[in-house]
């Protein structure tokens, strides 16, 4: 045996080193979200006590804004745009969750991927398309009499639209909370001679009820903070969201837009919190011994749950269809022959050339960049010793963009980086602020992602390697972004697809020359060029598509290629 | 080998854990080349000890010596040993060569020796030609072993075992034991190994070191904590144990009831109230009809059999014990012989010099 006395002084800088290192990297994740997170939100509860020229006014600026005719027409409004959303959306996408996960439908993969369509797209998109089939000039506006609709501008269309926005969010989280069942209580059951409609009733539902919660929850949200849709289809429909942006950018009441900012905050919270409450109890719902269900073929059943799954599958394919036609004809609905001048000559003639350019430039940086802060964030939180005051903190703030909605950030950023007095203000209207707020905003989902795919790494790789004397940082490159690959990959195409569709914190950030390709949707539309909007939507979607398409393709290969040792890989 | 080296001493190592005291003066000396098993119940501290001899978890008070060089306060890189987790750790994306050979390309060897060293760690766990397999396509003995062999890789002076066989089905466990002992003795390493099989630790270790509420209970040979427990907690936690209430009437003779008991004269004075701890083994069995006249003769109604394969367990209601029952141990072949069954009247006579008296607390 060969005893070497190892160099302590060496081996001690070393350690010296590695505890810096973790205590600096903790500290850094803690800084980035303190700067573009706690302190422009904390700014944002600052302003709304402040009068126009900066003087305290206390609560005076809420009570008059709660106080005010425009506010309670607006909550009003959002109130209902939002249950009414959710009440349509939540039903719909539980028989469709239901059809794919407890039935013996066929295509269950083709289904699910084209549920999964309207996440690709802005928002916006599908208020255009129901614009085109519905609106003055619309191709079915005879139908609408029929469904009790006297026009598609204002409710109606804001519903449509933000159903099918908010379709696949409810379709994803339906989808999980179905597939933890127990088919031991079916069995159970089935040996009491139980009719199908009492199982459903007394087994599947209470066992989805998490889930149903969870989704009702999560379209909620999205429908009270939506801005897009009410923007492009909500003709004088007046909601929080508007108000918001009109506060803002209309008449430069910062003041004011705070405070809006904070009303639209409070529901998004509450519900968040309620969402985090059902969370921790599905977790337990489901003990390990469980088995999972398989579905039995039932004819009837399997029949019409096809039927319904492909007459929803038909309304999302038409409604992106109708967007990608009508950004190819000339003039709707009178001129149908088929032109690509709104790609062209349409974003030339409203100055919006680049939009799309800098669209695709923001995104690629936000995955990139993003993709490597979360999982190096969430390494550092998951995979490090010490510091343990810093780590909740952080955890906190992690989460925290899960509450709050776009438009609330965008706000926050307006106030915190346009401050004079703030140091780095000259980030105001750069990329990089926009880069910074997207992966800010849709942070919370992708640390989730990073944090699971790290906890089923063992916990004592970093101990071996300390024992065999290996650098953290060697572990780091060699076994542990390897093996989370994959994971890193789904985080950089949520990051790609979001920055490439979003508009509700950059609405309030982007310059002239870092004008995006979805906030360019709202100026197009507001200036009537509906074809170039389409085009805009459209191109989106089909960027969108195409990213996601090669990502899914270089994780698959990359599975394919790592098989060999990954044999816990269920894709 | 009067006086081997030491490898290791713990002075007065404490834990705690907010209020909780995970650890509490803990001293222990392991010498160079022995196998010393920490056995104790789930919670007990010896996992925590384990890791702070690693360096993975740091003491709130103490000292760690390894070879005479105060370790105490050395972050796990500066401290010389292999660890070999519950779990294994094994790298999953790499092959079992580069498994092995992960703390090897670190310091800076030629290649060639490298493999060389790799090629004889797989010869030494018994897995030759292995090397360029990947530790999912290996059986969990298998993977085991390659934990170990990377753990011994860079010729530590202690190796640590954190519960290495619990992931392990009964059979491979066996085996294992059997191997992971003769592998130690070759390498003549110096072993710790955390344990709450006490199987496993009686049967592996040179010395075992029980453990209880984060208090080392008694340290000894595997016979030793068996035979001679120290405090009731020992008897109690390794193998089953009988506990009858006394009274001692002095000079070694307890009162159980209405019978008295011969027990080697101790210190303990006439009228305390004690504990006797017996094993259901330590009796005497009729041998023709001559166990009447034993010393501590008595006569048991048979109330239950366990059985339990080669042996049965027999709950037993004791002439004049007024109430107090015991279990006793029959081969399979003694209890056909003595009609041992239900309502069966069995006369056995207890081993005296057998008998542990704990004090009342």
């Amino acid at each position: 045996m060969s005893v070497v006395a190892p160099d302590f002084r060496v081996k001690l800088t070393r350690f010296g080193s590695e505890r810096f290192a973790t205590f600096g990297g903790l500290l850094l994740v803690a800084l980035g979200l303190l700067v573009f997170l706690t302190l422009p939100l904390a700014m944002l509860f600052e302003r709304a006590l402040e009068g126009r020229d900066g003087e305290f006014v206390g609560l005076a600026n809420i009570i008059e804004y709660l106080r005010s005719p425009a506010f309670a027409r607006s909550l009003v409004n959002t109130a209902t745009f939002a249950l009414l959303t959710t009440a349509i959306t939540v039903p719909l996408a539980f028989g469709f969750a239901y059809a794919i996960q407890r039935s013996r439908i066929p295509f269950k993969g083709l289904w699910r991927n084209i549920a999964m369509i309207p996440i690709l797209a802005p928002s916006m998109l599908a208020a255009i398309s129901f614009i085109y089939l519905f609106g003055n000039q619309g191709w079915l506006k005879a139908m609408l009499p029929w469904l009790g609709i006297s026009s598609i501008y204002g409710m109606p269309g804001m519903v449509m639209s933000m159903a099918f926005a908010s379709f696949p969010h409810a379709v994803m989280i339906l989808l999980a909370g179905l597939s933890l069942s127990d088919a031991r209580l079916y069995e159970a059951a089935d040996a009491l001679a139980t009719p199908g409609w009492r199982k459903f009733w007394t087994i599947t539902l209470p066992g989805a009820r998490y889930g149903l919660i969870s989704a009702a929850m999560v379209v909620f949200t999205m429908a009270v903070s939506e801005f897009g849709v009410p923007k492009v289809i909500g003709g004088n429909v007046s909601v929080l969201a508007v108000d918001v942006y009109k506060q803002v950018i209309g008449q430069q009441n910062f003041s004011m837009g705070a405070v809006v900012g904070i009303v639209l905050l409070t529901p998004a919270v509450i519900a968040f919190a309620i969402d985090y409450v059902v969370q921790r109890r599905q977790q337990a719902l489901l003990s390990a011994r469980s088995v999972p269900y398989q579905p039995q073929p039932a004819r009837w059943r399997d029949k019409l749950l096809l039927v319904y799954v492909m007459l929803i599958s038909a309304a999302l394919l038409l409604v992106v269809g109708m967007a990608a036609y009508g950004s190819v004809v000339k003039l709707w609905p009178y001129n149908l022959s088929l032109t690509l001048s709104h790609y062209t000559y349409g974003f030339e003639e409203y100055g919006i050339e680049h939009a799309y350019v800098n669209s695709l430039q923001m995104a690629t940086w936000t995955a990139v960049l993003g993709a490597a802060l979360t999982f190096a964030g969430a390494y550092w939180l998951e995979k490090t010793k010490g510091a343990d005051l810093l780590r909740p903190v952080i955890r906190f703030q992690a989460m925290l963009p899960m509450a709050v909605p776009g438009m609330v950030l965008g706000i926050a950023y307006i106030l915190f980086f346009n401050h004079p007095d703030n140091p780095v203000n000259w980030l105001y209207g750069t990329m990089t602020i926009l880069v910074l707020s997207t992966i800010i905003h849709f942070y919370s989902s992708s640390h989730l992602t990073a944090v699971t795919a790290l906890k089923q790494l063992d916990n004592e790789f970093e101990s071996v390697s300390a024992s065999l004397k290996v650098p953290f940082y060697k572990t780091f490159s060699r076994v542990t972004v390897p093996v989370c690959l994959p994971s890193i990959l789904d985080i950089a195409r949520y990051y790609f697809v979001n920055a490439m569709t979003t508009i509700s914190a950059v609405v309030f950030l982007y310059s002239p020359k870092t004008m995006l390709a979805s906030v360019s949707i709202l100026q197009l539309d507001e200036a009537g060029a509906m074809g170039s909007a389409a085009a805009m939507a459209t191109l989106i979607v089909l960027t969108s598509a195409v990213v996601t398409g090669v990502l899914f393709a270089l994780e698959w290969w990359l599975l394919r290629r790592t098989q060999a040792w990954r044999n816990t890989a269920q894709r | 080998m009067n006086t081997p080296a030491e490898t290791l001493r713990l002075e007065g190592i404490h834990k705690s854990f907010g209020s909780f005291a995970a650890l509490q003066s803990v001293d222990l000396s392991i010498r160079s080349g022995e196998l010393v098993c920490f056995l104790g119940p789930s919670g007990c501290g010896k996992t925590t000890l384990l890791r702070i001899i690693a360096g993975l978890e740091r003491q709130s008070g103490g000292k760690v010596i390894q070879n005479g060089r105060d370790i105490s306060n050395a972050p796990p890189s500066a401290r010389d040993y292999g660890i070999v987790f519950q779990s294994y750790a094994l790298f999953p994306n790499l092959t079992v060569n580069e498994n092995i050979a992960y703390g090897l390309v670190n310091r800076r060897k030629a290649r060639d020796q490298i493999t060389a060293r790799v090629k004889e760690l797989l010869t030494l766990v018994g897995l030759p030609g292995s090397g360029s397999k990947y530790p999912s396509q290996l059986s969990g003995g298998q993977q085991q072993r390659i934990a170990l062999a990377r753990a011994l890789a860079s010729s530590p002076t202690l190796l640590l075992l954190d519960e290495p066989l619990s992931a392990l089905d009964a059979k491979e466990r066996d085996r294992l034991r059997g191997e992971i002992r003769q592998l130690q003795r070759r390498v003549g390493v110096t072993t710790i190994m955390v344990t709450h099989d006490q199987e496993e630790a009686l049967s592996m270790s040179d010395r075992v070191v029980v453990m209880n509420q984060g208090r080392i209970e008694q340290v000894g040979t595997p016979l030793e904590v068996y035979e001679k427990p120290t405090t009731p907690f020992v008897a109690d936690f390794l193998g089953k144990v009988n506990v009858l209430r006394a009274t001692c009437m002095g000079s070694g003779r307890y009162r159980v009831g209405a019978v008295e008991l011969q027990t080697p004269a101790n210190g303990i004075s006439a009228g305390a109230q004690v504990r006797l701890y017996l094993r259901p083994e330590d009796r005497v069995l009729s041998d023709g009809g001559a166990v009447e006249q034993m010393p501590n003769a008595l006569r048991g109604r048979v109330e239950q059999v366990d059985f339990l394969g080669t042996y049965c367990l027999v709950g037993m209601e004791i002439e004049g014990f007024e109430g107090q029952r015991m279990q006793v141990y029959f081969s399979l072949n003694q209890a056909l012989e003595m009609g041992v069954r239900e309502g069966a009247a069995i006369p056995f006579a207890l081993r005296g010099e057998r008998i542990r008296v704990f004090a009342n607390d």
